[in-house]
């Protein structure tokens, strides 16, 4: 037996956007096991939410991620106007449309960001910047509807923030009949690739039973062949009026291949059901006006990008909830590596981590800390004291109090 | 003296380091026109160069030699290549008898010393980028040898540059041939991965092992390293081009088929992911290999 050699991925690593560590133990090429270590972004955002008001908690939470920058203000509202008996109950009709047509353009532009990178990651730069190019339409139809590129700032409890213009509309029509094609090329190019195929075919494979066993959501249990998805299972906007025709995106191979063709069916879904709701979208109002939140728990889940997004709301009766839990697709999918990454080889795996489309600022924990040896548990405050200690105890070799 | 300014000015060292540099930026500048992007000002290179050479190198205390050493081992050996290769193409009576066996030889040196540092650096990532170049090697070398091997035989057994040279300046270029063509398209996959570019560029891997072999080095090593690089983005397509397409070397043609051959480089470069490491061992072994057997014998039988 040879010696097992630790391959860090990681805590700051090119392949990932984010600080996250992976340590691959390696027998040569071939992976043999893996260590998933996150919790280097913690920001404390379900505590934080507790201090604020429901109205300014949608704005925090649209923060959590920059890319489902729609799914968990969605989550969220959907949470506390489950307080009001859901959200057919009190949301206007076209605020339903509003939000299901922002929701879809979210995901058309983190499947296109996402297809980017895994073209990067296999190094097929030509397919990043494609990707990327034609994911620039698509925030430009962001910046039409919301006014904003990114955190759209659009969802509040009841409704919408703003309105579809009725002269946007055919204008947006135009941008979504432009950006088919160009989805349509991407599945063709991928498809046709020999190459492509030969390196993302069989790699990272997850099977059915082991998807359904490692509690996988989205695109990833989708590609796996595991028939999920919250918009059909429990609907919510556009989708809870059954005027919007559209199928849910299976594969079954459960190899990066599968996955990344799940993604691109569902862009394709996407433009659908975005030019569906544009022609369906009744006029009317977009806005509930509601005032005050009553007490009890709600649940609101949504399809993000990733899979299902979780928001637990509960409320006492006051304006800022008593608990906010969050639970972000990303935490269920990361720790699927930990099956589909071992045994294959380190390029592999270095794919397989990045196919499952991790997001770890959605995914951070608090690091555990052990109370055993009776260190002492920081906050904030005390951490900022710290390193003013340290540049104190630091300046104070410099001669002048400054560097040499 | 002469001898000594042929291989540090010209042709050797600083002359073909520079087009190298140049031919690099022509390599950036089309890849960011295929991608949409603007691509860097022609001195990029050279800016790049002059930088690391500002900054500081770090080396690990156990093999500071083997790891400062290897660097310089690789660009001597690649600039002797530029050498002799340019004295070819001014006149093909300066070559000497065996000098394509030695061209060969000298043109696997930098990545030997890449794998060199590599392992010297101590480095995890490093080592499997290691790894990784050597089973490269083991898979281009061969094919790379054989379609070398049918071009002697189809130049009647000389192992010369001038004499290959002369021949098809008489006659036509080789590549214009059944035996030659197919050698040349060998040729040129062997030449993509001995350059590390995509699909070949395993060793490297940014995505994976954050430049591999490289990933320890820093300064004036690295800059050596960079260096190397260019200088065999000069000397493979001038290796080729001498081989297969040696029917005009005045100065304006061999412009011309160099940026051609060029183009294609980066073109195949943008257009194709990394392969993995088992995948590339199949390939060459497999489809390169096969086609050089049987260009050999297409050779033998005077195609």
């Amino acid at each position: 037996m040879s010696h097992k050699v630790i391959v860090p991925i990681g805590p700051y690593h090119p392949m990932q956007e984010e600080p996250e560590f992976f340590q691959l133990y390696v027998e040569g090429e071939k992976v043999v096991d893996i260590d998933i270590i996150i919790g280097y972004n913690h920001r404390g955002i379900e505590k934080l939410a507790e201090s604020k008001h429901y109205d300014q908690i949608a704005f925090l939470v649209e923060r959590i991620c920059g890319i489902c920058s729609s799914s968990h203000p969605y989550a969220y509202v959907l949470a506390v106007e489950d307080l009001f008996g859901g959200e057919a109950n009190i949301v206007p009709e076209r605020a339903l449309y509003i939000r299901t047509i922002i929701d879809e353009l979210q995901r058309i532009h983190s499947h296109l960001l996402w297809l980017g990178l895994a073209g990067h990651f296999i190094g097929y730069n030509t397919v990043w910047m494609w990707a990327w190019k034609y994911r620039e339409p698509v925030l430009d139809m962001f910046e039409m509807v919301t006014g904003n590129r990114n955190n759209y700032a659009m969802f509040k409890i009841g409704g919408v923030r703003r309105d579809i213009k009725d002269e946007d509309i055919p204008e947006l029509k135009k941008m979504l009949d432009n950006l088919a094609p160009s989805i349509k090329m991407f599945y063709g190019a991928i498809n046709d690739d020999p190459v492509i195929k030969a390196r993302l075919k069989i790699a990272g494979t997850l099977t059915k039973e082991q998807a359904i066993d490692w509690c996988v959501v989205g695109p990833t249990a989708r590609a796996s062949g595991v028939n999920i998805d919250i918009r059909r299972d429990e609907p919510y906007g556009a989708f809870l009026m059954n005027t919007i025709d559209w199928n849910v995106v299976l594969e079954k191979d459960g190899d990066i291949f599968a996955k990344t063709m799940v993604r691109i069916l569902e862009m394709e879904d996407s433009i659908n059901i975005i030019n569906q709701a544009l022609n369906k979208m009744p006029k009317g109002e977009i806005d509930a006006n509601v005032k005050d939140v009553p007490p009890g728990e709600g649940i609101g889940r949504v399809e993000a990008p990733r899979g299902e997004c979780i928001h637990y709301i509960k409320s006492d009766g006051t304006n800022r909830p008593v608990r906010h839990k969050i639970r972000a697709p990303s935490f269920m999918n990361v720790a699927s590596d930990k099956v589909a990454a071992v045994g294959g080889t380190i390029s592999d795996a270095t794919l397989t981590l990045a196919a499952v489309d991790p997001c770890y600022c959605c995914t951070e924990r608090v690091a555990v800390i052990n109370k055993a040896d009776n260190k002492k548990i920081m906050n904030g405050w005390d951490l900022v004291r710290l390193s003013q200690e340290k540049t104190n105890k630091i300046k104070e070799g410099w001669p002048n109090g400054r560097p040499e | 003296m002469t001898l000594l300014f042929n291989y540090l000015i010209f042709p050797g060292l600083l002359f073909s380091a520079v087009i190298g540099l140049l031919a690099g930026w022509f390599d950036r500048k089309l890849s960011a026109r295929v991608q949409f992007r603007v691509g860097p000002p022609w001195h990029q290179n050279f800016t790049d160069i002059i930088k690391l050479l500002g900054k500081e190198t770090i080396y690990p205390a156990q093999s500071k030699f083997t790891f400062l050493f290897s660097p310089y081992l690789g660009f001597l050996s690649a600039g002797l290549v530029a050498t002799i290769l340019g004295m070819n193409l001014r006149s093909s009576a300066s070559g000497f008898n065996g000098d394509l066996i030695v061209v060969i030889y000298l043109m696997l040196i930098p990545a030997i010393a890449m794998i060199l540092g590599a392992s010297a650096s101590r480095n995890p990532l490093a080592s499997v980028g290691a790894s990784r170049e050597l089973k490269l090697i083991l898979a281009y070398e061969l094919p790379f040898v054989l379609s070398i091997v049918a071009l002697i035989i189809k130049c009647g057994g000389s192992i010369q540059l001038g004499k290959i040279l002369e021949l098809q300046a008489l006659g036509a270029s080789n590549i214009a041939s059944w035996s030659g063509a197919l050698a040349f398209i060998v040729c040129f996959f062997c030449m993509q991965a001995k350059l590390g570019y995509p699909p070949f560029d395993i060793a490297e891997a940014d995505q994976e092992l954050m430049c591999g072999t490289l990933i320890e080095y820093s300064g004036l090593p690295l800059a050596v390293f960079k260096l190397t690089k260019a200088v065999m983005l000069y000397i493979l397509p001038v290796f080729l081009i001498i081989l297969f397409m040696g029917k005009d070397t005045s100065l304006l043609f061999m412009v011309l088929k160099y940026i051609g051959l060029l183009f294609f480089i980066v073109l195949v470069k943008n257009t194709n992911p990394r392969v993995r490491i088992d995948q590339a061992l199949g390939f060459f072994w497999k489809v390169p290999t096969f086609m050089a057997v049987a260009s050999v014998i297409l050779a033998l039988v005077g195609q």
